[in-house]
């Protein structure tokens, strides 16, 4: 049985915390093999080699343990290249260290926490970019601020944006349901009216945000691995 | 100074280097990361258009001759702010000292050329000894701070540090007016997000006597640099690495970048800077004079550029921050430099900005 594409689709699922991008779409999966008695060996890499360790870290650790709950693969092999921390992190996520021990000693630096607050704050990001993402559409439509106040989710027309917004905000404990409004604040409160243009132009700015910074990774990347990149397409 | 269908503008490059990155410079048993460090930097140069590629080699260390030439005779630029940056840790010398920029302030451009100091503050004591001393030396009217710089076993501090806090007083005492502070990856503690701008606020809401310049206006976080210089009239967006690595890659991008912070910064508040020698400055200003919002429905509610509004963004701000002598036909009002009230209607949720 092959089980590469399980294994792949299994990686499709590991986000970039910061860009909240799949790694599979973002060329950060340089290898992927799985043996005939089932172990799977994945290479990693990313675009600079001092990209921030906490996130590095994070992606490393959720590929292994995607790719491990693959049916079928027996030992998951994950490890990122030519990066500052490579050791670090290899060796943590190999040993299922958890991101404090994976640095205990290390000259990289040290951790005094684990990275499930550092992987919140992003998706509260993702999920006030999200709101520019949906409802971006109807504004172009012409959708006044008093008319979007009171959009729900329900009433939106479903789109693969709005999933990925409702999976962000089932995450953070924020509403996420048919009749939750489409304009929230950090809380989960309704916008009011007044106050919708402004809260616009903050997810907006949220939006430009995350995507230019996965233009400059896309184009690192391919500066950094421009034969390898070119050769994946 | 750079002339196009009979306007002129004056050009302060507010972010310039002359580093040395040679082989020679890699400290010992750390050139990993003096290389991965070049590498970095070497890989948003070709950010830039192919014409203006360099090769590695020569990308390592300019000459003296290659910075006038690039700045000065063909760049367009009028007067350049060096900002330095040590990384001792990784290069014997120093990656960009300030020493080593000072060493071109020669007869021919020195007096076009203002030398940026530095700080960190887990040098203590003897670090601000070193400061007045630069200061005499130099005559700085400002520092650039990179808060990620390793030191001993220290992987990064934050400006609202106590001892930070030392550090700006003495400045602000010593006639020091502008912090240049450039966010970096690698950060104690490491669980938390290390490009984080929270500690930039609370300095200048505390030193209403500094300006602050965030370099590369916060990336890779724009959304927070921008929510936070709302509140902050004396914190500014320095545009460095903005032009060089958008302008030409990402043109769409660059656009929206230009929009939001118009909007949330304003035109006052905006610096060029060229990041010699990640790229040349000739592009990135006669790039930056042509450039226009563009017409698409993506951007119509982004404001348009005036040829005021470039003129104060490639040189009228910074000039006034530094007291840069500009020619009288050259002038223009701008409110950069000047105590003003925080955008209270954006802080307010009360803005008349349209969805």
């Amino acid at each position: 049985m092959n089980l590469r594409p399980a294994v792949w689709a299994a990686l499709g699922t590991v986000l970039d915390p910061e860009l909240d991008e799949p790694i599979t779409d973002l060329d950060f999966v340089e290898s992927c093999t799985v043996s005939a008695d089932g172990v799977a060996t994945v290479g990693l890499r990313l675009p600079t080699f001092f990209c921030a360790p906490n996130f590095s870290f994070l992606m490393v650790a959720d590929a292994y343990d995607a790719v491990s709950a693959v049916p079928g693969v027996t030992r998951a092999d994950v490890t990122l290249a030519d990066h500052s921390a490579s050791a670090e992190i290899n060796g943590g996520v190999a040993a299922q260290a958890g991101f404090v021990k994976s640095f205990e000693g290390s000259d990289q630096g040290q951790a005094v926490d684990e990275l499930d607050e550092l992987r919140k704050q992003f998706f509260r990001k993702a999920a006030l970019a999200g709101q520019d993402r949906v409802a971006r559409p109807l504004v172009d439509a012409g959708v006044g601020p008093d008319e979007l106040a009171d959009t729900t989710l329900g009433q939106v027309p479903p789109s693969a944006e709005l999933d990925r917004m409702r999976t962000r905000r089932a995450v953070l404990g924020l509403p996420h349901d048919d009749d939750a409004p489409l304009l929230i604040d950090a809380e989960g409160k309704a916008i009011p009216p007044a106050a919708v243009p402004l809260h616009l132009r903050r997810a907006r700015l949220q939006r430009v945000g995350i995507e230019t910074n996965g233009a400059y990774c896309k184009d690192l990347l391919k500066t950094r691995y421009p034969r390898e990149v070119q050769a994946a397409h | 100074m750079y002339e196009k269908d009979g306007e002129k503008y004056f050009v302060v490059d507010s972010h310039s280097h002359f580093w040395d990155a040679s082989r020679e410079n890699w400290k010992p048993g750390a050139e990993q990361y003096a290389k991965g460090w070049i590498d970095c930097f070497y890989g948003y140069h070709q950010l830039g258009p192919p014409e203006t590629h360099w090769d590695y080699e020569h990308y390592l260390k300019v000459s003296p001759e290659d910075f006038e030439r690039d700045m000065f005779t063909e760049g367009h630029v009028d007067y350049a702010i060096f900002q330095s940056t040590y990384l001792k840790e990784w290069y014997t010398e120093g990656f960009n000292t300030a020493d080593k920029n000072a060493s071109l302030l020669n007869e021919k451009f020195g007096d076009r050329l203002i030398v940026n100091g530095r700080f960190d503050p887990r040098e203590g004591d003897d670090g601000l000894k070193q400061l007045e001393a630069d200061v005499a030396k130099y005559h700085h009217k400002g520092v650039k701070l990179y808060t990620a710089e390793w030191n001993g076993d220290s992987r990064g501090y934050k400006l609202s540090d106590p001892e930070c806090y030392r550090f700006l007083q003495a400045a602000q005492d010593l006639g020091i007016k502008n912090i240049h502070v450039h966010k970096g990856p690698t950060i104690w503690p490491l669980d938390k997000d290390a490009f984080d701008v929270a500690d930039v606020d609370h300095a200048a809401t505390d030193f209403q006597g500094l300006n602050f310049i965030v370099e590369h206006v916060g990336l890779p976080r724009i959304e927070d640099f921008c929510f936070m210089a709302v509140q902050e009239p004396n914190v500014y967006a320095g545009l460095s690495v903005v032009i060089g690595g958008l302008m030409h890659a990402r043109p769409k991008f660059f656009a929206k970048v230009i929009g939001e912070l118009m909007f949330w910064v304003g035109e006052d508040k905006m610096l060029f800077g060229g990041d010699y020698n990640i790229w040349t400055p000739k592009w990135q200003v006669e790039g930056f004079v042509d450039w226009q919002m563009p017409d698409d429905d993506q951007f119509t509610d982004y404001a348009k550029l005036t040829t005021a509004t470039k003129k104060k963004i490639l040189g009228l701000n910074a000039a006034k921050l530094y007291d840069i002598p500009v020619p009288a036909e050259l002038q223009l009002p701008t409110t950069a430099g000047e105590d003003e009230a925080p955008g209270q209607e954006l802080v307010d949720n009360t803005a008349g900005a349209q969805a």
